[in-house]
């Protein structure tokens, strides 16, 4: 479905996207991983015909940048940032899409339906929570029913409730046999809606894998929080040191550097010693 | 639902062009500014200052007849050469620079419309607004003459009304450019503001200075003064109802004596120039130039 050969952007001395390759096959869903600045908003914009690039970009086997048009028709696109016109009624924001895509108006009202935003369609953009918000980019993107669904950071602006929303969305949309490209820096969550991880650093692909080995092919870990009931923090420390974990005290509790991929060992080796865990925290 | 379950009538969509999205995006621009305030404060405050003109102006054309309609026109030709390009101008600079940095640029490109179409929606949109706001200010002040004196002057309000239209439309034109040439939408709304006030400020008075200090030719200072599109609609408008040139001084006398009957259309072409020339240079580095 999307094939990119040696994709590279610049932006004046700063190289963004350096030789950038990637294949995606249709019904595939897969995961730009890395950090702020990775390139990886870069590559959506590159898919899009948002800015200018060296090397090639196809979709459906089309050429994104002499055939962009036909392309964006392929296309669903979630943006990082929800800027749809503020003062448009969220009706009028799907009924544009639809205009702008040719589509039949009458598929406005199935998405409202379908996203359950018929209560709030007279509502302006700017009146509408994150999670509304985040319904409506998901309808807008879903107007052309497209085959491939690109998502920039679809649950970076979200409180809890509405990412626990939005994640129960994509599965149904992955489920549904789309093609999916999404970009995020929480593998948590999102970790379990894709086939495929990519792991970028400084425009370059890092690692490829399934999202269950990224943790330990990047030796990625995390900072274990843990409140003892006991407060019996100098037993704790000894344990885990003792177990091979890096530790320290703080203010409330006891930090724990661990693997990413191996929470539980460290909750383990507490529970050996006998030390009760009150509460807990996992810091990335 | 199924992926790509759609009728695929999309799928295909030619590259080129399309009147039917050029349109869309038009309508949309228009809707937006019908909705916002700046679009009611520009339309009330045009309309209400060009009545109040035609209204102090009238009194003089019941006691001299048609030959005072000269001061509503008057009036009215010096309000729209200071409103029409500050509002043409400055909305037409934020067109682009400001959807940039909103992103709702990035939203429109992210549909399957191509920049050519965009930059035309967004100008037509704007341009369409802004006429509907200047017509209502022609529109009352007509209004107001018409009930007044009579309608014995209604070919020349015409043509002054269309003219300003003209110019309208080049001061948008040329507010799309500055907006495309902007880094940020705060800089774009100054650029405008400063060309405004270099148009019709600091023309007028630096041409006067040149003119004194390099003893700058008569015809010289004509071509000088209908480069400048403010004071080429000024010339224009004073022509649709002044019997002589005189009142614009050698450059007006040389004006009327060098290109007789071809002096009108030689100052509308040089509006018609500000439309066409800022809008292509526009259109070519919005389409070829731009990062979103």
């Amino acid at each position: 479905m999307i094939r990119i050969r040696e994709l590279t952007k610049r932006y004046g001395p700063l190289t963004v996207l350096d030789r950038f390759s990637l294949d995606v096959a249709p019904g595939e869903s897969v995961a730009l991983w890395g950090p702020n600045g990775a390139g990886k908003t870069t590559v959506v914009r590159c898919i899009l015909g948002l800015v200018d690039y060296e090397g090639s970009v196809q979709v459906a086997g089309l050429d994104a940048r002499l055939r962009g048009k036909a392309v964006r028709a392929r296309i669903g696109y979630v943006a990082q940032e929800l800027s749809f016109y503020d003062d448009m009624p969220l009706e009028d924001v799907l009924v544009y899409s639809a205009t702008l895509r040719n589509v039949p108006v009458a598929r406005v009202g199935t998405l409202l339906d379908q996203f359950r935003l018929h209560d709030h369609r007279l509502k302006r953009v700017a009146e509408l929570s994150g999670g509304l918000k985040q319904r409506l980019a998901l309808a807008v993107a879903l107007v052309p029913d497209p085959p491939l669904l690109l998502l920039d950071e679809p649950t970076s602006n979200l409180d809890a409730h509405s990412r626990e929303e939005a994640i129960e969305l994509f599965e149904e949309l992955r489920r549904e046999g789309r093609t999916i490209l999404l970009t995020t820096h929480h593998m948590e969550e999102m970790g379990m809606l894709v086939d495929r991880v990519v792991a970028m650093d400084g425009g370059r692909i890092v690692t490829e894998c399934p999202p269950g080995e990224l943790a330990e092919r990047l030796g990625l870990k995390v900072w274990l929080h843990v409140i003892l009931r006991s407060h019996d923090t100098t037993r704790a420390l000894e344990a885990l040191e003792s177990a091979g974990f890096a530790a320290r005290t703080n203010s409330a509790g006891i930090l724990v550097e661990v693997p990413a991929q191996r929470k539980g060992q460290a909750l383990n080796t507490l529970h050996r010693a006998g030390l009760e865990i009150e509460d807990l925290e996992v810091w990335t | 639902m199924t992926a790509g379950a759609a009728p695929d009538v999309w799928l295909d969509l030619p590259e080129k062009a399309q009147r039917r999205t050029i349109l869309a995006i038009a309508r949309k621009e228009l809707d937006d500014a019908v909705r916002s305030r700046w679009f009611w404060m520009w339309t009330v405050s045009f309309a209400g200052l060009a009545a109040v003109l035609a209204m102090t102006a009238l009194p003089a054309s019941r006691i001299a007849g048609a030959a005072s309609y000269g001061r509503t026109a008057a009036s009215l030709v010096t309000l729209t050469q200071i409103i029409v390009p500050l509002m043409g101008l400055t909305l037409g600079a934020q067109t682009i620079a400001f959807q940039r940095e909103n992103g709702a640029l990035r939203f429109l490109l992210s549909h399957p419309v191509n920049r050519t179409e965009s930059f035309w929606g967004l100008y037509a949109g704007k341009a369409a607004a802004l006429t509907a706001a200047s017509f209502a200010g022609f529109g009352t002040a007509g209004v107001v003459t018409a009930l007044r004196s009579g309608g014995g002057e209604a070919g020349s309000f015409v043509r002054i009304t269309l003219l300003a239209w003209a110019l309208l439309l080049a001061m948008v034109a040329v507010g799309m450019l500055i907006s495309t040439l902007a880094h940020r939408a705060p800089s774009a709304l100054g650029s405008a503001v400063f060309t405004w006030l270099a148009l019709v400020f600091l023309g007028d008075l630096g041409l006067m200075g040149t003119a004194v200090a390099t003893r700058l030719s008569v015809p010289m200072l004509f071509f000088s003064t209908i480069v400048n599109p403010v004071e080429a609609f000024r010339l224009a408008a004073l022509a649709t109802f002044a019997s002589s040139f005189d009142i614009l001084g050698p450059a007006g006398t040389y004006a009327a004596d060098a290109l007789g009957a071809a002096l009108v259309p030689v100052i509308v072409s040089s509006l018609l120039a500000w439309i066409l020339v800022p809008l292509a240079v526009a259109w070519f580095r919005f389409t070829r130039h731009q990062d979103l």
